[in-house]
């Protein structure tokens, strides 16, 4: 099989730059582990931020506006001029996105209505009710459909085929077969999404959203970029973790704690409140819970009742449908219980503002990527436009690069990394090892929350990377695969894993690494941002035994860093 | 302590289906996706079934539950009971266990053209849509494509052409958007043998739909709309 372009991924990411590299006239393959439609961009619930100045309260709105509290939001690590980009591309983007049929909310005089969020100076996140992401992923899904673009779902890629340096292509295997499959491109987009999985216990994540992606270029020598900055959602449904979207405060939801409190005054300042950024936000609730004022030890409460129930049954009705189906409680008449959850990767794959890797012919956009525009931390409704802004530059780019070359098909390079794959799963399944490699993940998840959570500290850090690399060794004596041919999730589920331990040891040595607080990065040994040492990127490079750590400057702009106050 | 009863097929054996017995601890609050998770994790590595974001948005995880189709990752273990049969969707090929192939439902969502075919050039910013308007596409744009209806449905058992109650539902979500300009041709497709006039209205899909949303009251409105057009002459012929 050979496309111009194959594109690894199928959210909203990788459905975007598909739809622009088939529109520059080149021939694409979509390829995900899952369905394009069963993507995590479609659990995105809040919104997606573009200054389109439809609320009466952002009538003087912009894109520079948008550009500075995103960086501000970002404790000034973001990259300026991609943030630039994003911002400016925003309207333009939601307004394409609208023409295609997506379903927003509306205010009354029939424009997409928009509403506020944390850490944003204006009422600028589109929405469609709580299922913003949804619909966009659907909506994208259609456009992939009305161009008969092909799709090749259930596809798990597992290794880049790379000669020279320069990428030929990807092997995956077909789970509809059981087979590998070599699938040779001019270029490889990776669009694979979050690694929210290395923190299993505690993350809103789905279960596809693993570090693998992120992995699979880093074992090919492709640099990531600022693993250590994490993004804990301040509202985890109790227990499970699902999200509970921004929007429960953007409409005017409380954070209340056991004293009945509606605590977020004692850290910010009144008029911003439960608005604050999600960081600021998370550890607010986490120092709540430490010291004492939650329930039962665990949880604060996520109060809307006063929002009422016409409110809540149209604004929020896919919150009030997980809080009756997981925890049969109605949010009309009762609190939600949340916690902080881990809930977005800030850094990976090292890219530029086109999506260009270090690898010749590897691209890379959303959430596994980092081009970056969130920094240190993201601002709620960001990333679903990160997703599509760069997801469409990206396949852009890519097409016009590959648009004039011939369709070389490296055939040496793609059997020999698909017969190396063949091998590897041919160990894998006779494995003789005794490890259940579902309690190596479970092992490293507990790690990741204890030891690199929403305040961290270099004894615990220290620990915690002895762990890492012991459940890497752990890993090397994991039980035998059985070969059931068809669907063997076992083979990637074992796969996944493999792909955690390296990118939770990315996290693990960057925020070890990092003597300052920044954004989502708080230590407790080292508390202050130390711009003069700091501000810039963290690059990792894989090694055998262990990622060696590198940096590059930050590329800042207009706005110098400042003291980051809400 | 609950016990599961999922069924097991692999052609790879060439061994016959089979329903096996799984015993999983009691906790409190935990879903049957979970408990299959348990399973894989801790008691047979070789269980096959779909899913992903376990908040009942991805669509992945419909199967037969107890009585019905539902998402796994959204119901309750004690909800159904002390003992959980599980079955995957009907009336698609079954590949392995609890995975079916889905190609046909599919195939049936792209049959009615799932896109929007606004009329004329777009507006330099959004259509304008009152919240009126909006609420006419409420619903019929949450649909999960789960297949838990097309599963439930006894016409599609019995005829595979028949577009099934997601995409009937999904055409519906497009003839009511105000923006969508291609009514009249979308009806006539409808109003075909396989289309809305092929629907028993049974009410299964109406029953199973995890997310509520009536794909048989869709079909409903997609015939009289269709009835309608055709006495004021708009349909056209197709095929």
């Amino acid at each position: 099989m050979f496309y111009d372009i194959v594109i690894v991924g199928g959210g909203l990411a990788g459905m975007r730059a598909a739809i622009a590299a088939h529109d520059a006239g080149v021939k694409v393959g979509l390829i995900s582990k899952i369905h394009p439609v069963r993507s995590h961009s479609g659990a995105a619930q809040g919104g997606v931020n573009a200054a389109l100045a439809n609320h009466p309260a952002a009538k003087d709105d912009t894109p520079e506006r948008h550009a500075y509290d995103t960086i501000k939001g970002s404790d000034f690590l973001a990259d300026q001029p991609a943030v630039e980009i994003m911002t400016s591309d925003a309207p333009g983007i939601i307004f394409e996105f609208e023409h295609w049929g997506c379903p927003f909310s509306r205010f009354e005089d029939g424009t997409i209505a928009q509403r506020p969020f944390g850490g944003a100076g204006y009422p600028r996140t589109c929405y469609g009710a709580d299922r913003t992401g949804l619909y966009m992923l659907h909506t994208l899904y259609e456009q992939v459909v009305k161009r008969k673009i092909d799709v090749h779902y259930e596809m798990f890629v597992t290794k880049l085929a790379v000669k020279g340096g320069r990428c030929a292509g990807v092997i995956a295997m077909n789970l509809h077969t059981g087979e590998f499959q070599a699938i040779g491109a001019n270029a490889v987009v990776f669009a694979t999404g979050g690694s929210g999985r290395i923190y299993s216990v505690n993350t809103t994540n789905a279960h596809a959203s693993t570090g693998l992606g992120v992995a699979i270029p880093y074992w090919a020598g492709v640099p990531l970029e600022d693993m250590e900055f994490i993004q804990f959602h301040p509202t985890g449904l109790e227990g499970s973790s699902i999200l509970m979207t921004e929007g429960c405060r953007g409409e005017g939801g409380y954070l209340i704690n056991n004293k009945g409190e509606r605590f977020m005054k004692n850290y910010v300042s009144e008029k911003i409140m439960e608005l604050a950024p999600r960081d600021i936000t998370a550890r607010s609730m986490q120092t709540e819970i430490n010291e004492g004022r939650g329930f039962e030890g665990r949880y604060l409460h996520l109060d809307l009742r006063h929002l009422g129930a016409q409110k809540i049954m149209e604004r929020l009705p896919g919150i009030r449908e997980i809080c009756m189906n997981f925890l049969s409680i109605d949010p009309i008449n009762d609190p939600i219980p949340v916690h902080p959850a881990m809930h977005y990767t800030m850094g990976g794959i090292e890219c530029d503002k086109d999506g260009l890797t270090r690898m010749d012919g590897l691209y890379a956009a959303g959430e596994c990527a980092c081009v970056s525009v969130h920094g240190s931390n993201r601002l709620g409704g960001n990333s679903l436009l990160d997703t599509v802004v760069f997801g469409r530059r990206c396949g852009n780019h890519a097409a016009n690069k590959v648009k004039n070359m011939s369709q070389t098909i490296d055939t040496d390079t793609l059997k020999s990394a698909q017969k190396a794959e063949e091998e590897r799963f041919k160990k894998l399944r006779t494995a003789a090892g005794k490890e259940n490699p579902y309690t190596i993940k479970n092992d490293l998840s507990n790690v990741m929350m204890d030891k690199y959570g929403i305040f961290r500290n270099e004894t615990d850090m220290k620990k915690g990377l002895e762990e890492i690399k012991a459940l890497k060794e752990k890993f090397k004596q994991v039980r035998g695969i059985p070969d059931t041919g068809k669907f063997n999730y076992d083979f990637l589920w074992v796969t996944e894993i493999e792909g955690n331990l390296d990118a939770a040891y990315c996290v693990a040595l960057g925020a070890l690494s990092r003597t300052e607080s920044r954004g989502s990065h708080f230590r407790r040994d080292y508390s202050k941002r130390v711009d003069e040492q700091w501000l810039k990127h963290t690059l990792f490079t894989y090694k055998p035994d262990g990622p060696e750590i590198s940096y590059k400057p930050v590329q800042l702009g207009k706005y110098q860093p400042e003291e980051r106050k809400y | 302590m609950p016990t599961f009863k999922v069924f097991r097929y692999n052609p790879k054996t060439g061994d016959q289906a089979y329903f096996q017995t799984y015993q999983l601890p009691d906790v409190k609050g935990m879903t049957i996706l979970e408990g299959l998770y348990y399973i894989l994790e801790n008691l047979d590595s070789t269980l096959a079934f779909r899913s992903s974001c376990r908040m009942g948005v991805c669509g992945s995880c419909a199967m037969h539950i107890g009585d019905k189709y539902r998402l796994a990752c959204e119901t309750q273990i004690a909800d159904i009971g002390d003992t959980v049969t599980i079955r995957p969707l009907a009336h698609m090929k079954i590949i392995r266990d609890l995975v079916v192939d889905l190609t046909p439902f599919f195939a049936q969502y792209e049959a009615i053209k799932p896109y929007l075919i606004p009329v004329g050039e777009p507006p330099t910013r959004e259509f304008k849509q009152s919240p009126a308007q909006r609420s006419k596409i409420d619903i019929y744009v949450d649909c999960i494509l789960c297949a838990a209806c097309y599963g439930s449905c006894p016409v599609v058992a019995t005829d595979e052409k028949y577009l099934g109650p997601q995409a009937l539902l999904k055409a519906l979500r497009f003839v009511n958007d105000s923006r969508d300009g291609a009514t009249n041709d979308r009806l006539s497709y409808l109003a075909t043998d396989y289309g809305v006039f092929r629907c028993h209205t049974i009410f299964n899909c109406q029953q199973v739909c995890p997310k509520n949303l009536d794909p048989t009251g869709a079909i409903g409105k997609l015939k009289m709309k269709s009835l309608i057009a055709k006495f004021t002459g708009k349909l056209k012929k197709i095929g």
